[in-house]
């Protein structure tokens, strides 16, 4: 046999489904997108008895192919459509043993459909906690099925999957309940009209509000011998058909399930009590976030530092190694400079989602949702917004991929439109540095201004999301229909596999898929600033040198020598270092420092008639009332790409040769501008500060926006607004205060 | 008439019957038929969203929906 057999996954959520799929599959799986939506298709290869293969499709999770969301129509398109690639061959329904009576509904649904079924039971090991018994050869016989009762926590039971999945032409494909039985008049004629459809797959077809390929809805109104019912009339026989599965399913388990509640024991109850207390449950969700801040500012610096070191290190390994070249820049500071701008953000991707997957797989998310929905609503978010507003102060990407929880889609629409806004660690070393050059180092009330600036930052941040969301909610006109509930599973203990799936999945989702972009922009940045069409660009070696032979160096690279053989001869002189000794150092060194200092300011001229200087300088006009020079407005440009490039781009425009704070922060303060006042003044800080608050300054967050909305629509009108806001923000405060 | 959104904490309820043409059917594929029980198990501060457990599932619905859902409550018995 060379075809694989075609399985598919189905489940109601929280039934464990993707255990089931992880555990079918292994590593051998791989998650992509339906075409034209972002509803993830996961998908893998699993092995079965005599050498046969299955491939296994992990569908959306459902409660039953009455749809409401765009991925759960998604599973009824495809079981609806033979001529579908993936069309299965045998459906696995999951269902979780607590709530077998509830997961049958769809299981009913499916086997109507006749496709060959499978139910798998999982979480066998709560049943004698749970005080439940099963007569499970009853049931297949009742169901007209094949059962495996399986327990992923302890891996028991997948071997039986496999084996009935091998086996799946000895399933029967007969349905549960007759369709007919739900109006036998209306169906009646259904049947006369269309002798060739299968009933049940006709009315699903009625019934949904979507609109399926292969038999078309159309179609079925047109037909002129054949009068549809209304939409009320509709509802009410869905009802009945509600009620008629009920029956059969009740009828089933009265015989073979049995739960004995005196046994039952459970911790939800009491769990529930203190978690969605009024004032417990806020306070264990403040502890909560405090850790998961922590964790992704304080934590995830030591492998960001590596990360950062490795990168630097490795570029500068490139640059010694390699001849010099085109070739050798473009890899040194384009190739490895991008891959290092996507590589740095993995330990806080990966942090976020570590703990997002340990809040989802325990159950305690929903309680979350439950307990912010309201605070949440006047703002037209929902409860399911709250996760990605705190993951965005470490960083707006990986909090717009967490929106994914929300089915409603306006509802995350104007999440992810206003996530950006919160303050994320990006934006930190910026602040930091303009806070120390323009707010004073006074107090008030005990407290630094400096630290109260910093504060207000994040309020500012915190609260023009809010803000935004409310206008967005009056402004977009979406209707979105899906209704507000959230099923609230019991507590378990989160698998490590399917934590560490979530982790090593949503990472790698991130690198490869935004990464292509920052990599393509840094390299373009690059080009941009390592090139240029001007005389003095090309001449630019010659041009400092000639002016170094007749001025001398500038002053600040005077300076910047002068200061370095100081702090050496005290720290020699400290140490009892013979005179003579630190006159020959210092003789070589102050020719090193000079070699260094020229080929800086050749770099720094380079860059002021490279493109991007050109850019800079055209660019003036439009930043000047913000109180910004063309230096300024360079590393505003550039910052584009992410802003903590701010300061390292004013560190090549200020020729400082190294990254230390101190030293731009130095370069920075002597900075005049033309009217002889320092360029960082109060006015001109705090415009700079607030237009970084505002201003969508990060083409990483852009393409991961373009991702989860699938349209450059979303990320260019983000891009539009905030930097329009930023601006004239940035232009108020100036004026303001200068 | 009493409606699920009148059961107090730890209050129990038949569901008699709704205005079954704006329900969601999703609420009705979870269990919310006539005949079944519905137990308030906890109110979110601010009064809303509420946490029910209808027949055996665990769910959290808005205020403005459990309003459409009519029952007849059972007085709380105490527990053995």
């Amino acid at each position: 046999m060379s075809k694989n057999i075609n399985v598919a996954l189905i489940g109601n959520p929280n039934t464990g489904k993707t255990s089931v799929f992880n555990q079918l599959t292994g590593l051998k799986q791989k998650v992509g997108n339906y075409p034209g939506i972002t509803v993830e298709k996961k998908e893998g290869i699993c092995k079965l008895p005599r050498g046969v293969k299955a491939h296994i499709l992990d569908l959306p999770g459902t409660y039953s192919l009455n749809t409401t969301s765009l991925d759960e129509s998604l599973v009824v398109e495809l079981l609806l459509n033979k001529n579908d690639k993936d069309y299965p061959d045998v459906a696995v329904v999951i269902s979780d043993v607590e709530n077998l009576k509830r997961n049958l509904f769809l299981f009913t649904q499916i086997k109507d459909l006749k496709i060959p079924t499978i139910l798998v039971i999982n979480m066998a090991d709560r049943m004698s906690r749970k005080g439940i018994s099963m007569d499970i050869e009853a049931m297949e016989k009742k169901l007209d099925t094949k059962i495996a009762l399986v327990s992923t926590r302890k891996g028991q039971g997948i071997e039986r999957i496999k084996e009935l999945i091998a086996d799946y032409k000895n399933l029967s494909s007969a349905p549960n309940v007759d369709a007919k039985r739900i109006s036998p008049e209306y169906f009646e004629r259904l049947q006369k009209t269309f002798p060739n459809e299968d009933l049940y797959k006709l009315w699903l077809v009625i019934t949904q509000d979507v609109n399926f390929m292969p038999i078309e809805k159309k179609h079925i109104e047109d037909a002129t011998s054949f009068t549809t019912k209304s939409k009320e009339e509709l509802k009410k026989l869905q009802h009945k058909e509600t009620v008629l599965r009920y029956q059969f399913i009740n009828n089933t388990l009265k015989e073979t399930y049995k739960v004995d509640f005196l046994a039952a024991k459970g911790f939800r109850a009491s769990l529930d009590k203190i978690l969605t207390h009024k004032i417990f449950g806020y306070l264990i969700f403040f502890v909560i976030l405090l850790t998961i801040f922590q964790a992704i500012f304080d934590w995830s610096s030591y492998p960001m530092d590596f990360i950062d070191e490795q990168f630097a290190l490795a570029s500068e390994w490139i640059k010694n190694t390699l001849p010099p070249g085109v070739f050798t820049d473009l890899l040194a500071e384009g190739i490895i400079a991008g891959i290092g701008g996507i590589v740095i953000f993995i330990p806080q991707i990966a942090f976020l989602f570590l703990f997002i997957s340990l809040l989802e797989e325990s159950g305690y998310m929903s309680r979350v949702v439950f307990l912010m929905d309201r605070l949440m609503r006047p703002f037209g978010l929902s409860g399911k917004s709250i996760v990605p507003l705190i993951s965005g102060t470490a960083c707006a990407i990986p909090a717009v991929m967490a929106t994914r929880t929300i089915e409603n889609w306006k509802e995350r629409l104007i999440t992810i439109l206003v996530t950006p806004f919160t303050t994320c660690s990006a934006r930190l070393p910026v602040y930091l540095i303009l806070i120390a050059l323009v707010i004073p180092k006074g107090t008030i009330l005990g407290l630094s201004y400096q630290a109260l600036t910093l504060m207000l930052l994040y309020l500012i941040g915190f609260g023009m999301a809010i803000f935004s969301a409310m206008i967005l909610n009056k402004i977009l006109k979406i209707k979105s229909r899906s209704l507000f509930m959230v099923e609230m599973p019991t507590y378990r203990l989160p698998l490590l596999k399917n934590v560490a799936y979530t982790v090593l999945e949503k990472t790698k989702s991130f690198v490869f898929g935004a990464g292509k972009i920052i990599l393509a922009i840094s390299i373009v940045l690059w080009f941009l600033g390592s090139n240029g069409y001007s005389e003095d660009f090309k001449n630019a070696e010659q041009i400092v040198n000639d002016r170094i032979e007749q001025e001398g160096l500038s002053t600040y690279s005077k300076n910047y020598i002068q200061n370095n053989i100081d702090a050496y001869r005290e720290n020699a002189l400290a140490e009892g270092i013979a005179p003579e000794v630190i006159q020959d150092s210092i003789q070589s060194m102050t020719h090193d420092l000079r070699e260094r200092a020229e080929a800086q300011e050749i770099a720094s001229y380079k860059l002021e008639h490279s493109y991007i200087g050109q850019a800079g300088k055209a660019f003036e006009p439009l930043v000047k009332p913000l109180g910004y020079d063309w230096k300024i407005g360079i590393a505003v440009l550039t910052s584009f790409a992410a802003r903590e490039v701010f300061v390292g781009t004013l560190a090549t425009i200020y020729s400082v040769g190294s990254d230390e704070e101190e030293t731009i922060k130095t370069r920075m303060a002597a900075e005049l501008d033309s009217s002889g006042r320092p360029l960082f003044n109060l006015a001109s800080g705090i415009s700079l500060m607030l237009f970084y608050a505002f201003a969508m300054q990060c083409m990483s967050t852009l393409a991961i926006v373009k991702r989860e909305t699938n349209s450059w629509k979303w990320p260019l009108f983000q891009l539009g607004f905030m930097s329009v806001f930023a601006y004239l923000v940035a232009l108020i405060a100036y004026q303001i205060l200068i | 008439m009493a409606t699920v959104a009148d059961l107090t904490q730890g209050q129990k309820g038949i569901i008699k019957d709704f205005a079954e043409h704006v329900l969601p059917i999703k609420l009705l594929e979870l269990g919310c038929l006539p005949g079944n029980s519905i137990e308030l198990i906890q109110v979110a501060p601010l009064n809303d969203p509420i946490y029910i457990n209808l027949s055996g599932s665990h769910i959290a619905i808005r205020r403005s929906l459990a309003e459409l859902i009519e029952l007849d409550i059972i007085e709380e018995t105490q527990a053995l």
